[in-house]
Protein backbone atom coordinates (compact mmCIF):
# COMPACT_ATOMS: atom_id res chain seq x y z
CA UNK A 1 0.00 0.00 0.00
CA UNK A 2 1.46 3.59 -0.57
CA UNK A 3 2.21 5.67 1.75
CA UNK A 4 -0.54 8.40 2.48
CA UNK A 5 0.64 11.73 0.50
CA UNK A 6 -1.18 15.27 -0.22
CA UNK A 7 -0.79 14.87 -4.07
CA UNK A 8 -4.29 13.03 -4.57
CA UNK A 9 -7.26 14.49 -5.55
CA UNK A 10 -9.66 16.37 -3.26
CA UNK A 11 -12.77 14.39 -3.46
CA UNK A 12 -14.74 17.04 -1.36
CA UNK A 13 -13.37 20.41 -2.39
CA UNK A 14 -11.89 19.82 -6.10
CA UNK A 15 -9.93 22.10 -8.01
CA UNK A 16 -10.81 25.97 -6.49
CA UNK A 17 -10.14 26.75 -10.20
CA UNK A 18 -13.32 24.81 -11.25
CA UNK A 19 -16.15 25.51 -8.93
CA UNK A 20 -18.99 23.24 -8.69
CA UNK A 21 -21.01 25.94 -6.02
CA UNK A 22 -23.59 25.45 -8.84
CA UNK A 23 -25.99 22.63 -9.79
CA UNK A 24 -24.67 22.31 -13.30
CA UNK A 25 -20.76 22.34 -11.79
CA UNK A 26 -21.78 19.79 -9.35
CA UNK A 27 -23.26 17.80 -12.17
CA UNK A 28 -20.09 18.43 -13.99
CA UNK A 29 -17.75 17.00 -11.34
CA UNK A 30 -19.63 14.31 -9.98
CA UNK A 31 -22.78 13.10 -12.20
CA UNK A 32 -25.96 12.93 -10.69
CA UNK A 33 -27.03 10.57 -8.28
CA UNK A 34 -30.13 8.43 -8.30
CA UNK A 35 -31.91 8.24 -4.98
CA UNK A 36 -34.77 5.54 -5.14
CA UNK A 37 -38.25 7.03 -3.62
CA UNK A 38 -40.98 4.90 -2.28
CA UNK A 39 -39.91 1.89 -0.87
CA UNK A 40 -36.03 2.01 -0.45
CA UNK A 41 -36.04 -1.32 1.31
CA UNK A 42 -33.27 -3.22 -0.86
CA UNK A 43 -32.06 0.06 -1.84
CA UNK A 44 -31.72 1.38 2.07
CA UNK A 45 -29.57 -1.54 3.20
CA UNK A 46 -27.43 -1.50 0.62
CA UNK A 47 -26.29 2.19 1.05
CA UNK A 48 -25.83 1.20 4.32
CA UNK A 49 -23.72 -1.12 3.76
CA UNK A 50 -21.78 0.69 2.03
CA UNK A 51 -21.37 3.44 4.24
CA UNK A 52 -20.12 0.64 6.85
CA UNK A 53 -17.93 -1.31 4.44
CA UNK A 54 -16.52 2.06 3.83
CA UNK A 55 -15.63 2.68 7.49
CA UNK A 56 -17.43 6.31 7.52
CA UNK A 57 -17.08 7.77 10.80
CA UNK A 58 -18.28 10.94 11.38
CA UNK A 59 -16.66 14.21 11.34
CA UNK A 60 -17.77 16.29 13.96
CA UNK A 61 -15.90 15.46 16.89
CA UNK A 62 -17.88 12.06 17.70
CA UNK A 63 -16.14 10.25 15.23
CA UNK A 64 -19.07 7.62 15.55
CA UNK A 65 -19.66 4.56 13.11
CA UNK A 66 -22.11 7.03 10.97
CA UNK A 67 -23.71 3.52 9.39
CA UNK A 68 -24.61 2.78 13.42
CA UNK A 69 -26.41 5.98 13.58
CA UNK A 70 -28.75 5.21 11.26
CA UNK A 71 -29.78 2.40 12.83
CA UNK A 72 -31.08 3.60 15.96
CA UNK A 73 -33.33 5.76 14.05
CA UNK A 74 -34.71 3.34 11.12
CA UNK A 75 -35.93 1.31 13.73
CA UNK A 76 -38.43 3.67 15.18
CA UNK A 77 -42.01 3.80 14.68
CA UNK A 78 -42.06 7.66 13.22
CA UNK A 79 -40.86 9.09 10.10
CA UNK A 80 -37.31 10.86 11.46
CA UNK A 81 -35.82 13.96 10.70
CA UNK A 82 -32.09 14.24 9.33
CA UNK A 83 -30.56 17.28 10.36
CA UNK A 84 -27.35 18.45 8.44
CA UNK A 85 -25.19 20.07 11.47
CA UNK A 86 -23.04 22.65 10.16
CA UNK A 87 -23.21 24.88 13.10
CA UNK A 88 -19.29 24.60 12.87
CA UNK A 89 -19.13 27.10 16.71
CA UNK A 90 -15.49 25.72 17.07
CA UNK A 91 -13.95 29.08 16.49
CA UNK A 92 -10.66 27.48 14.86
CA UNK A 93 -12.65 25.30 12.33
CA UNK A 94 -13.85 26.60 8.97
CA UNK A 95 -14.23 23.61 7.30
CA UNK A 96 -17.94 23.23 7.16
CA UNK A 97 -18.62 26.86 5.95
CA UNK A 98 -15.44 26.55 3.20
CA UNK A 99 -17.74 23.12 1.80
CA UNK A 100 -20.77 24.57 2.32
CA UNK A 101 -19.90 27.38 -0.07
CA UNK A 102 -17.81 25.62 -2.60
CA UNK A 103 -19.80 22.26 -2.51
CA UNK A 104 -23.20 22.47 -0.73
CA UNK A 105 -24.84 19.97 -3.70
CA UNK A 106 -22.56 17.76 -2.44
CA UNK A 107 -23.75 18.28 1.65
CA UNK A 108 -27.64 17.99 0.61
CA UNK A 109 -27.08 14.94 -1.50
CA UNK A 110 -26.01 12.98 1.25
CA UNK A 111 -28.46 14.23 3.14
CA UNK A 112 -30.64 13.23 0.50
CA UNK A 113 -28.86 9.86 0.72
CA UNK A 114 -29.40 9.47 4.58
CA UNK A 115 -32.74 10.48 4.38
CA UNK A 116 -33.98 8.04 2.02
CA UNK A 117 -31.97 4.95 4.28
CA UNK A 118 -33.91 5.65 6.64
CA UNK A 119 -37.28 7.08 5.72
CA UNK A 120 -36.68 10.53 6.88
CA UNK A 121 -39.83 12.90 5.08
CA UNK A 122 -37.71 16.20 5.85
CA UNK A 123 -34.40 17.55 5.62
CA UNK A 124 -32.81 20.80 8.47
CA UNK A 125 -29.88 22.16 7.46
CA UNK A 126 -28.33 23.95 10.43
CA UNK A 127 -26.12 27.19 10.13
CA UNK A 128 -25.25 29.45 12.86
CA UNK A 129 -27.38 33.18 12.92
CA UNK A 130 -24.04 35.12 12.68
CA UNK A 131 -23.13 32.97 9.06
CA UNK A 132 -25.40 34.66 6.74
CA UNK A 133 -23.27 34.04 3.45
CA UNK A 134 -23.34 30.55 4.58
CA UNK A 135 -27.01 30.10 5.00
CA UNK A 136 -27.63 31.95 1.99
CA UNK A 137 -25.26 29.70 -0.03
CA UNK A 138 -27.54 26.61 1.15
CA UNK A 139 -30.59 28.52 0.31
CA UNK A 140 -29.49 29.52 -3.09
CA UNK A 141 -28.74 25.30 -3.57
CA UNK A 142 -31.70 24.12 -2.23
CA UNK A 143 -33.65 26.52 -4.80
CA UNK A 144 -32.01 25.46 -7.41
CA UNK A 145 -32.47 21.85 -6.74
CA UNK A 146 -36.47 22.50 -6.67
CA UNK A 147 -36.44 24.62 -9.97
CA UNK A 148 -34.17 21.86 -11.31
CA UNK A 149 -37.16 19.27 -10.58
CA UNK A 150 -35.03 17.00 -8.34
CA UNK A 151 -37.27 14.63 -6.02
CA UNK A 152 -36.45 14.38 -2.31
CA UNK A 153 -37.88 15.12 0.86
CA UNK A 154 -38.40 19.18 1.60
CA UNK A 155 -35.04 21.14 2.44
CA UNK A 156 -34.84 23.44 5.01
CA UNK A 157 -32.66 25.93 6.18
CA UNK A 158 -32.74 27.02 10.26
CA UNK A 159 -30.30 29.15 12.26
CA UNK A 160 -29.85 28.51 15.82
CA UNK A 161 -27.64 30.93 17.80
CA UNK A 162 -24.17 30.73 16.83
CA UNK A 163 -22.30 29.67 20.37
CA UNK A 164 -19.22 27.30 21.07
CA UNK A 165 -22.52 24.66 22.57
CA UNK A 166 -25.04 25.24 20.50
CA UNK A 167 -23.77 22.85 18.09
CA UNK A 168 -23.78 20.28 20.24
CA UNK A 169 -26.25 17.20 19.15
CA UNK A 170 -28.56 17.61 22.10
CA UNK A 171 -28.50 21.41 21.98
CA UNK A 172 -29.14 21.44 18.57
CA UNK A 173 -31.86 19.09 18.36
CA UNK A 174 -33.04 21.10 21.54
CA UNK A 175 -33.20 24.35 19.68
CA UNK A 176 -35.08 22.62 16.68
CA UNK A 177 -37.69 21.20 19.01
CA UNK A 178 -38.61 23.78 21.44
CA UNK A 179 -35.70 26.36 21.01
CA UNK A 180 -33.70 26.05 23.57
CA UNK A 181 -30.30 25.96 22.68
CA UNK A 182 -28.94 23.87 25.75
CA UNK A 183 -27.07 20.35 25.92
CA UNK A 184 -29.57 17.55 27.21
CA UNK A 185 -28.44 15.26 29.69
CA UNK A 186 -29.01 11.52 28.41
CA UNK A 187 -28.46 9.30 30.47
CA UNK A 188 -29.30 6.65 27.70
CA UNK A 189 -27.61 8.31 24.39
CA UNK A 190 -29.05 4.93 22.66
CA UNK A 191 -32.01 6.52 22.34
CA UNK A 192 -32.36 8.82 19.69
CA UNK A 193 -32.93 12.39 20.07
CA UNK A 194 -36.49 13.88 18.78
CA UNK A 195 -37.88 16.72 17.11
CA UNK A 196 -41.47 17.08 17.65
CA UNK A 197 -41.34 13.26 19.00
CA UNK A 198 -40.14 12.24 15.72
CA UNK A 199 -36.98 10.44 16.18
CA UNK A 200 -33.52 12.92 14.69
CA UNK A 201 -30.41 11.56 12.51
CA UNK A 202 -27.93 14.72 12.81
CA UNK A 203 -24.61 14.45 10.66
CA UNK A 204 -21.95 17.00 10.55
CA UNK A 205 -22.00 18.23 6.96
CA UNK A 206 -18.43 17.05 6.00
CA UNK A 207 -20.24 13.56 7.08
CA UNK A 208 -23.03 13.87 4.47
CA UNK A 209 -20.21 15.32 2.27
CA UNK A 210 -18.61 11.63 2.08
CA UNK A 211 -22.11 9.78 2.08
CA UNK A 212 -22.88 11.43 -0.80
CA UNK A 213 -19.11 10.15 -2.50
CA UNK A 214 -19.96 7.01 -0.85
CA UNK A 215 -23.12 6.40 -2.56
CA UNK A 216 -22.02 7.54 -5.52
CA UNK A 217 -18.43 5.28 -6.28
CA UNK A 218 -19.03 2.68 -3.67
CA UNK A 219 -16.73 1.73 -0.37
CA UNK A 220 -13.65 0.34 -2.48
CA UNK A 221 -13.22 3.71 -4.06
CA UNK A 222 -13.72 5.30 -0.48
CA UNK A 223 -10.81 3.26 0.58
CA UNK A 224 -8.51 4.30 -1.99
CA UNK A 225 -7.28 7.11 0.18
CA UNK A 226 -6.40 6.72 4.14
CA UNK A 227 -5.05 3.86 5.83
CA UNK A 228 -7.00 0.89 6.62
CA UNK A 229 -8.25 2.03 10.48
CA UNK A 230 -8.67 5.64 8.99
CA UNK A 231 -10.54 5.46 5.53
CA UNK A 232 -10.70 8.39 3.01
CA UNK A 233 -10.11 11.52 2.91
CA UNK A 234 -10.94 14.74 5.44
CA UNK A 235 -11.12 18.07 5.83
CA UNK A 236 -8.42 19.73 8.02
CA UNK A 237 -8.30 23.70 9.25
CA UNK A 238 -5.02 25.08 9.32
CA UNK A 239 -4.37 28.46 11.34
CA UNK A 240 -1.61 29.53 13.88
CA UNK A 241 2.17 30.37 12.48
CA UNK A 242 1.48 29.21 8.91
CA UNK A 243 1.87 31.54 6.20
CA UNK A 244 -1.48 30.09 4.51
CA UNK A 245 -4.35 29.44 7.06
CA UNK A 246 -7.34 27.61 5.64
CA UNK A 247 -8.86 24.37 4.92
CA UNK A 248 -7.34 22.34 3.34
CA UNK A 249 -8.67 18.36 2.21
CA UNK A 250 -5.97 15.93 3.27
CA UNK A 251 -5.72 11.78 2.86
CA UNK A 252 -5.79 9.85 6.53
CA UNK A 253 -2.43 8.60 7.51
CA UNK A 254 -0.56 11.78 5.82
CA UNK A 255 2.09 13.04 8.44
CA UNK A 256 0.71 16.20 10.23
CA UNK A 257 4.25 18.04 9.30
CA UNK A 258 3.40 17.52 5.65
CA UNK A 259 0.07 19.42 6.49
CA UNK A 260 1.78 22.17 8.14
CA UNK A 261 4.31 22.88 5.57
CA UNK A 262 1.20 22.76 2.89
CA UNK A 263 -0.37 25.77 4.74
CA UNK A 264 3.33 27.26 5.29
CA UNK A 265 4.60 26.85 8.07
CA UNK A 266 7.17 29.94 9.03
CA UNK A 267 9.20 29.30 12.22
CA UNK A 268 9.65 26.37 14.05
CA UNK A 269 7.20 24.60 15.93
CA UNK A 270 7.05 24.14 19.72
CA UNK A 271 3.57 22.47 19.91
CA UNK A 272 0.44 22.36 17.34
CA UNK A 273 -3.38 22.18 18.75
CA UNK A 274 -4.88 19.25 17.58
CA UNK A 275 -8.54 18.86 17.36
CA UNK A 276 -10.17 21.93 18.34
CA UNK A 277 -10.13 24.71 20.79
CA UNK A 278 -11.02 21.88 23.48
CA UNK A 279 -8.39 20.02 21.61
CA UNK A 280 -4.86 18.78 22.95
CA UNK A 281 -1.35 20.22 22.23
CA UNK A 282 0.92 18.20 20.19
CA UNK A 283 4.47 18.10 21.42
CA UNK A 284 6.63 19.53 18.46
CA UNK A 285 9.12 16.89 18.57
CA UNK A 286 6.26 14.50 17.26
CA UNK A 287 4.81 16.36 14.46
CA UNK A 288 5.83 13.05 12.26
CA UNK A 289 2.62 11.56 13.93
CA UNK A 290 0.18 10.30 10.79
CA UNK A 291 -2.75 12.12 10.82
CA UNK A 292 -5.16 9.93 11.36
CA UNK A 293 -7.41 8.59 15.01
CA UNK A 294 -5.44 5.78 16.28
CA UNK A 295 -1.58 7.11 15.99
CA UNK A 296 -3.09 10.55 17.05
CA UNK A 297 -4.28 9.39 19.93
CA UNK A 298 -1.12 6.56 20.99
CA UNK A 299 0.31 10.71 21.34
CA UNK A 300 -2.01 12.00 23.30
CA UNK A 301 -4.17 13.56 20.67
CA UNK A 302 -7.52 13.35 19.31
CA UNK A 303 -8.96 14.33 15.90
CA UNK A 304 -11.78 16.19 17.20
CA UNK A 305 -12.90 18.23 14.32
CA UNK A 306 -9.73 18.59 11.90
CA UNK A 307 -8.48 21.52 13.41
CA UNK A 308 -4.53 22.29 13.65
CA UNK A 309 -3.33 25.22 15.30
CA UNK A 310 0.60 26.13 14.83
CA UNK A 311 2.30 27.63 17.32
CA UNK A 312 6.11 29.32 16.84
CA UNK A 313 8.85 28.47 19.44
CA UNK A 314 8.61 31.72 20.29
CA UNK A 315 5.08 31.72 21.76
CA UNK A 316 4.07 31.28 25.16
CA UNK A 317 2.32 27.46 25.45
CA UNK A 318 0.93 28.97 29.24
CA UNK A 319 -0.27 32.04 28.01
CA UNK A 320 -1.87 30.39 25.21
CA UNK A 321 -3.67 27.89 26.82
CA UNK A 322 -4.82 30.61 29.77
CA UNK A 323 -6.49 32.36 26.87
CA UNK A 324 -8.18 29.51 25.23
CA UNK A 325 -8.93 28.73 28.88
CA UNK A 326 -10.50 31.69 29.61
CA UNK A 327 -12.42 31.50 26.14
CA UNK A 328 -14.21 28.02 27.59
CA UNK A 329 -14.92 29.09 30.91
CA UNK A 330 -16.98 31.82 29.03
CA UNK A 331 -18.37 29.05 26.65
CA UNK A 332 -19.97 26.92 28.91
CA UNK A 333 -23.77 26.84 29.18
CA UNK A 334 -23.81 27.32 32.69
CA UNK A 335 -26.08 24.76 33.38
CA UNK A 336 -23.49 21.91 35.02
CA UNK A 337 -22.20 23.19 38.39
CA UNK A 338 -18.76 21.31 38.05
CA UNK A 339 -18.50 23.16 34.54
CA UNK A 340 -20.02 26.56 35.51
CA UNK A 341 -17.59 26.56 38.82
CA UNK A 342 -14.69 24.64 37.20
CA UNK A 343 -13.38 26.36 34.23
CA UNK A 344 -13.07 29.71 35.37
CA UNK A 345 -11.12 28.72 38.28
CA UNK A 346 -9.12 26.80 36.06
CA UNK A 347 -8.69 29.48 34.01
CA UNK A 348 -7.60 32.31 36.79
CA UNK A 349 -5.27 29.96 38.26
CA UNK A 350 -3.88 29.43 34.73
CA UNK A 351 -3.95 33.16 33.97
CA UNK A 352 -2.21 33.79 37.15
CA UNK A 353 0.65 31.07 35.82
CA UNK A 354 1.22 32.79 32.47
CA UNK A 355 1.97 35.93 34.35
CA UNK A 356 4.30 34.54 37.12
CA UNK A 357 1.86 35.46 39.90
CA UNK A 358 0.85 32.52 41.30
CA UNK A 359 1.61 30.10 44.30
CA UNK A 360 3.77 27.08 44.71
CA UNK A 361 0.47 24.51 44.72
CA UNK A 362 -0.88 26.35 41.19
CA UNK A 363 0.19 23.08 38.98
CA UNK A 364 -1.12 20.43 41.48
CA UNK A 365 -4.34 22.48 41.75
CA UNK A 366 -4.76 23.27 38.19
CA UNK A 367 -4.39 19.63 37.47
CA UNK A 368 -6.86 18.37 40.20
CA UNK A 369 -9.19 20.70 38.67
CA UNK A 370 -9.01 19.40 35.26
CA UNK A 371 -9.39 15.66 36.37
CA UNK A 372 -12.69 16.21 38.78
CA UNK A 373 -14.67 18.54 35.99
CA UNK A 374 -14.64 15.68 33.50
CA UNK A 375 -17.41 13.47 32.71
CA UNK A 376 -19.17 16.16 35.29
CA UNK A 377 -21.53 18.26 32.67
CA UNK A 378 -24.20 16.94 30.71
CA UNK A 379 -22.02 17.92 27.27
CA UNK A 380 -18.07 17.02 26.93
CA UNK A 381 -17.48 20.67 26.82
CA UNK A 382 -15.82 20.38 30.18
CA UNK A 383 -14.11 17.27 29.31
CA UNK A 384 -12.46 19.48 26.16
CA UNK A 385 -11.26 21.84 28.33
CA UNK A 386 -9.87 19.68 30.61
CA UNK A 387 -8.09 17.67 27.88
CA UNK A 388 -6.47 21.22 26.94
CA UNK A 389 -5.24 22.37 29.92
CA UNK A 390 -4.12 18.87 30.78
CA UNK A 391 -1.98 18.38 27.76
CA UNK A 392 -0.32 21.84 28.11
CA UNK A 393 0.84 21.04 31.35
CA UNK A 394 2.25 17.92 29.93
CA UNK A 395 3.99 19.18 26.83
CA UNK A 396 4.63 23.02 28.28
CA UNK A 397 5.46 21.14 31.72
CA UNK A 398 9.06 22.64 31.59
CA UNK A 399 7.51 25.66 31.34
CA UNK A 400 4.94 25.76 33.58
CA UNK A 401 7.36 24.74 36.33
CA UNK A 402 9.42 28.04 35.47
CA UNK A 403 6.29 30.26 35.30
CA UNK A 404 5.48 28.97 38.76
CA UNK A 405 8.50 29.92 40.45
CA UNK A 406 7.97 33.43 38.99
CA UNK A 407 10.10 33.00 36.06
CA UNK A 408 7.47 33.24 33.14
CA UNK A 409 8.75 32.65 29.02
CA UNK A 410 9.70 35.62 27.24
CA UNK A 411 6.86 34.88 24.86
CA UNK A 412 4.28 35.35 27.92
CA UNK A 413 2.95 39.21 27.00
CA UNK A 414 3.53 38.52 23.00
CA UNK A 415 0.36 38.65 20.27
CA UNK A 416 -1.40 35.53 20.58
CA UNK A 417 -1.88 33.29 17.13
CA UNK A 418 -4.71 32.04 18.72
CA UNK A 419 -8.60 33.47 16.69
CA UNK A 420 -11.38 34.13 19.80
CA UNK A 421 -14.70 35.71 18.57
CA UNK A 422 -15.63 38.10 20.98
CA UNK A 423 -15.83 37.62 24.39
CA UNK A 424 -19.12 36.05 25.34
CA UNK A 425 -20.58 38.13 27.61
CA UNK A 426 -24.15 37.25 27.64
CA UNK A 427 -26.14 34.21 27.29
CA UNK A 428 -27.93 35.78 24.41
CA UNK A 429 -29.97 33.47 22.34
CA UNK A 430 -28.86 30.38 24.12
CA UNK A 431 -31.69 30.54 26.64
CA UNK B 1 -37.26 -8.56 33.96
CA UNK B 2 -36.38 -9.93 37.12
CA UNK B 3 -35.04 -6.93 39.46
CA UNK B 4 -31.51 -5.64 38.42
CA UNK B 5 -29.45 -6.38 42.06
CA UNK B 6 -26.75 -4.38 41.29
CA UNK B 7 -27.30 -0.22 39.84
CA UNK B 8 -24.84 2.61 38.47
CA UNK B 9 -25.20 5.88 39.64
CA UNK B 10 -25.11 8.63 37.94
CA UNK B 11 -26.09 12.05 38.76
CA UNK B 12 -27.93 14.80 36.48
CA UNK B 13 -25.72 17.40 36.43
CA UNK B 14 -28.11 20.17 35.29
CA UNK B 15 -30.58 19.20 37.44
CA UNK B 16 -28.44 18.95 40.52
CA UNK B 17 -27.87 22.06 42.76
CA UNK B 18 -25.24 20.72 45.36
CA UNK B 19 -27.92 20.08 47.81
CA UNK B 20 -25.37 17.46 48.96
CA UNK B 21 -27.53 14.59 50.76
CA UNK B 22 -26.17 12.25 48.04
CA UNK B 23 -22.62 12.10 49.58
CA UNK B 24 -23.97 12.40 53.18
CA UNK B 25 -26.33 9.08 52.55
CA UNK B 26 -23.93 7.29 50.25
CA UNK B 27 -20.56 8.12 51.45
CA UNK B 28 -19.48 5.28 50.17
CA UNK B 29 -19.74 6.16 46.51
CA UNK B 30 -20.18 9.84 46.67
CA UNK B 31 -17.82 12.58 47.90
CA UNK B 32 -18.17 16.14 47.32
CA UNK B 33 -15.92 18.84 44.91
CA UNK B 34 -14.92 22.02 46.66
CA UNK B 35 -17.88 23.99 45.39
CA UNK B 36 -20.41 20.76 46.99
CA UNK B 37 -21.39 19.18 43.92
CA UNK B 38 -21.53 15.73 44.10
CA UNK B 39 -18.28 13.33 42.35
CA UNK B 40 -19.80 9.58 42.09
CA UNK B 41 -18.04 6.62 41.67
CA UNK B 42 -19.19 5.23 38.37
CA UNK B 43 -18.97 1.25 39.14
CA UNK B 44 -21.98 -0.38 39.97
CA UNK B 45 -22.70 -0.79 43.11
CA UNK B 46 -23.40 -4.58 44.61
CA UNK B 47 -26.63 -5.49 46.45
CA UNK B 48 -25.35 -4.39 49.94
CA UNK B 49 -25.88 -0.92 48.59
CA UNK B 50 -28.67 -0.72 46.59
CA UNK B 51 -30.30 0.51 49.29
CA UNK B 52 -28.94 2.84 50.53
CA UNK B 53 -27.99 4.02 46.97
CA UNK B 54 -31.99 4.07 46.74
CA UNK B 55 -32.42 5.92 49.64
CA UNK B 56 -29.69 8.42 48.32
CA UNK B 57 -32.13 9.20 44.82
CA UNK B 58 -35.25 9.42 46.67
CA UNK B 59 -33.71 12.12 49.45
CA UNK B 60 -32.26 14.53 46.31
CA UNK B 61 -34.43 17.62 46.32
CA UNK B 62 -33.54 18.12 42.80
CA UNK B 63 -34.44 14.32 41.78
CA UNK B 64 -30.96 14.78 40.31
CA UNK B 65 -29.90 11.26 41.59
CA UNK B 66 -30.37 8.21 38.90
CA UNK B 67 -30.14 4.38 39.42
CA UNK B 68 -29.73 2.41 36.55
CA UNK B 69 -29.87 -1.04 36.54
CA UNK B 70 -27.00 -3.36 35.38
CA UNK B 71 -27.76 -6.42 33.91
CA UNK B 72 -26.41 -10.12 35.15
Amino acid sequence: MNSPTLDLPARLLGSRAEPAADLAGHLARHGALDVPRGHPGAWSRSVLEAVEAAGLRGRGGGGFPSARKWDTVRRASRRPLVVVNAMEGEPASAKDRVLLVHAPHLVLDGADVAAAAVGASEIVVCVADDRPAVATAVEVAVSERRRAGMSGPRITVQRPPGRYVTGEESALVGWLDRKLALPVFRPDKSRPLTVGRRPTLVHNAETLAQVALIARHGPEWFRRQGTPEAPGSTLVTVTGAVRSPGVLEVEFGVPVVDILRRAGVDAPLSAVLVGGYGGAWLDGAHLSTPYAPGPLAAAGVDLGVGVLVALADRSCGIAETARLSRYLAAESAGQCGPCVFGLPAIADDLERLAAGRADVGVLARIDRRAGEVVGRGACRHPDGAARLVRSALAVFGADARRHAEGRPCAGHTAPSVLTLPRPPDDRRGVR
Amino acid sequence: MSRPVRVRIRVDPVACDAYGYCAELLPERVTLDEWGYPMVDGTPVGPELVELATRAAAACPRRAVHLLGVPG
